[in-house]
């Protein structure tokens, strides 16, 4: 017979932390139904928030921004990225690696103000010595945010490939392939996943970053973020709660189907390595 | 054929450097290259011009000088209101990672033990809410924590309270935000260290007579530490210069220094002052940065092996 046992501290600790982290969002979405200006005060179903959202050209001119902006830096990230994960796990000694693993590390938790402020510098002395970045914009906005999107795509896709076991690509180098051709064929395959989520991440961190946009984008480039702070300073907005609850339901739905098919793939690949037992 | 080739490739500078080149001249130029050039604005002097700063090298009469302001930082220092902001943004930012280690730990202690078919669900759902927009998530925080907000309507209609707690806009309101934004940043590192554990060393120290909890202080917690770290300078350094959360839940007054380097920045564009809060804010943060990058690099060297 089991026993019934009280549910440990940790547990229950736990479900804390789940309420915790889970509840604010849940306002947000419900308080977007909400008939009434005041966010706070129930008043009865609607969806008219989602209308006034949908017919505010300024944020949807500004989402445009940030989303163009997102998909750029993400692709450049990645590829950046890659290169320095290999060079950090397959690379032997070279002159500056250990410099270049602090210079990789080092935006993982530098204050944004401060990479803001430096990079915003940056542009303005190129301007002043050579004459580019003379106005700022989506280029200037793509670089900030391509420099600290590197360092979060470097992690994931280092764990990943250190998790590759590097006999299969010696043996393919043994075979006469050279390390171009290892790398597309064997090592590329093996770390696609990685690359997905470090896209992914990049793109996330990319849409959602306000303070570094702020000091580098210029006037005519206003992101999503600056936006929907300005409009929040202001107060709440049922607008706001819209906006928040479309961006969950993408973020929730793109987990849930990143889920399924990875355990799809996971059960794929035991039922192949089962037949080929059975034939070996 | 393929000898001439392999000749040719020796020749050719390697794949390797077509490898290295990029990445470090984007992290050397972008990342490090600013610095340089804020500590040189940091001697510079404020203007009225395009750009709001003077120039570091003068020539008169035709002698080349090099001009080094030092108004900014006796500035810093004379005025006190700096040095009370920089003390209470790194109590700010320790208080708040004590907090989130206190929560953090026994849920990633939780998910570690939890079933290994479970674990990727519950690490996902911890992980899942960062995804989503960071200035979205404190915007919730003020419909719950508002005069009339849902917190306090809750505790009213409950009987607990009868006036409204006045919590936004508070101390109190900002320790809640930075723990709530930056706790799957503690419990991640935390996590992938649990779960690494031995097993076998607990249930050794049960068989030896250890109550739990003697076993979790002393075997747990010491196996821990890296974890520990990891997580606490990933909370630690960027809420000492956390502009956002102080900005919107935060009192007027309450002193952290990214809001102030923001302010001296945009509201005072005085651009040679907030460098000089920069420099000085990288200097306080350089022993906790370096710690962070050695356990990175130790990290990353533990799995190559």
């Amino acid at each position: 017979m089991k026993r019934l046992s009280a549910p440990k501290v940790s547990t229950v600790w736990l479900a804390v932390g789940f309420v915790f982290l889970y509840a604010p969002m849940l306002s947000l979405i419900i308080y977007s139904f909400n008939e009434s200006r005041l966010v706070t005060v129930w008043s009865g179903f609607s969806v008219k928030w989602y209308g006034e959202l949908m017919r505010d050209e300024q944020m949807l001119n500004a989402a445009w921004v940030s989303l163009r902006v997102a998909f750029y830096t993400a692709t450049t990230s990645v590829v950046i990225g890659t290169m320095a994960s290999l060079m950090l796990t397959r690379f032997a000694r070279f002159p500056g690696k250990t410099l270049f693993g602090g210079l990789i590390t080092a935006p993982l938790v530098m204050p944004e103000v401060i990479t803001g402020l430096s990079l915003l510098l940056l542009f303005v002395s190129m301007s002043d010595w050579f004459g580019v970045f003379g106005s700022r914009g989506i280029m200037t906005i793509w670089i900030a945010h391509v420099t600290f999107c590197v360092s979060f795509v470097t992690v994931v896709v280092s764990s990943r490939l250190s998790e590759v076991d590097k006999s299969i690509e010696e043996a393919a180098m043994d075979l006469g392939a050279n390390r171009a051709k290892v790398f597309f064929l064997i090592t590329l395959p093996m770390i696609a996943p990685a690359l997905v989520a470090g896209w992914l991440l990049a793109f996330t961190l990319s849409l959602d970053n306000l303070v570094v946009t702020s000091f580098v984008s210029g006037p005519a480039s206003t992101t999503l973020p600056m936006k929907v702070f300005s409009s929040v300073r202001l107060g709440v907005s049922p607008k706001i709660n819209a906006l928040a609850t479309i961006m969950i339901g993408v973020v929730f739905v793109a987990a849930f189907i990143g889920w399924w098919w990875m355990a799809r793939e996971e059960k794929k690949r035991k039922l192949d390595m089962q037949l080929a037992a059975q034939k070996g | 054929m393929n000898a001439w080739t392999q000749r040719l490739q020796k020749l050719l500078p390697g794949g390797r450097w077509l490898v290295i080149v990029p990445p470090y001249v984007w992290m050397l130029l972008f990342f490090a290259a600013p610095f340089a050039i804020v500590l040189k604005i940091s001697f510079a002097k404020s203007q009225i011009a395009i750009p709001p700063y003077t120039d570091l090298l003068q020539i008169t009469d035709n002698l080349l000088q090099i001009v080094l302001n030092l108004d900014n930082y006796l500035y810093l220092v004379r005025d006190s209101l700096y040095f009370k902001t920089y003390v209470s943004s790194l109590k700010i930012a320790a208080i708040s990672t004590l907090l989130c280690l206190l929560l953090g730990y026994p849920m990633a202690y939780a998910i570690a033990r939890a079933d290994a078919s479970v674990r990727n669900v519950l690490i996902m759902l911890v992980v899942l809410p960062s995804w989503t927009s960071f200035l979205i998530r404190v915007y919730a925080w003020i419909g719950i924590l508002k005069n009339n907000g849902l917190l306090n309507n809750f505790l009213m209609w409950l009987g607990v309270i009868d006036q409204p707690l006045h919590i936004l806009h508070t101390d109190v309101a900002v320790y809640i935000g930075i723990v709530y934004t930056y706790l799957p940043f503690m419990v991640l590192p935390l996590y992938a260290n649990l779960v690494k554990h031995d097993q076998r060393l607990i249930e050794a120290a049960f068989d030896l007579g250890a109550k739990p909890w003697q076993a979790f202080l002393k075997i747990t917690v010491p196996l821990s530490k890296a974890g520990i770290i990891a997580g606490s300078m990933l909370v630690m350094i960027p809420v000492v210069g956390e502009f956002v959360i102080p900005e919107l839940l935060g009192a007027p007054d309450t002193l952290m220094i990214g809001r102030v380097l923001w302010q001296e920045f945009f509201s005072n564009r005085d651009w040679p002052v907030a460098s000089a809060v920069a420099i000085v804010m990288l200097i306080l943060l350089i022993v906790p940065i370096t710690m962070f990058h050695h356990y990175q690099a130790k990290e990353m060297e533990g799995r190559l092996t």
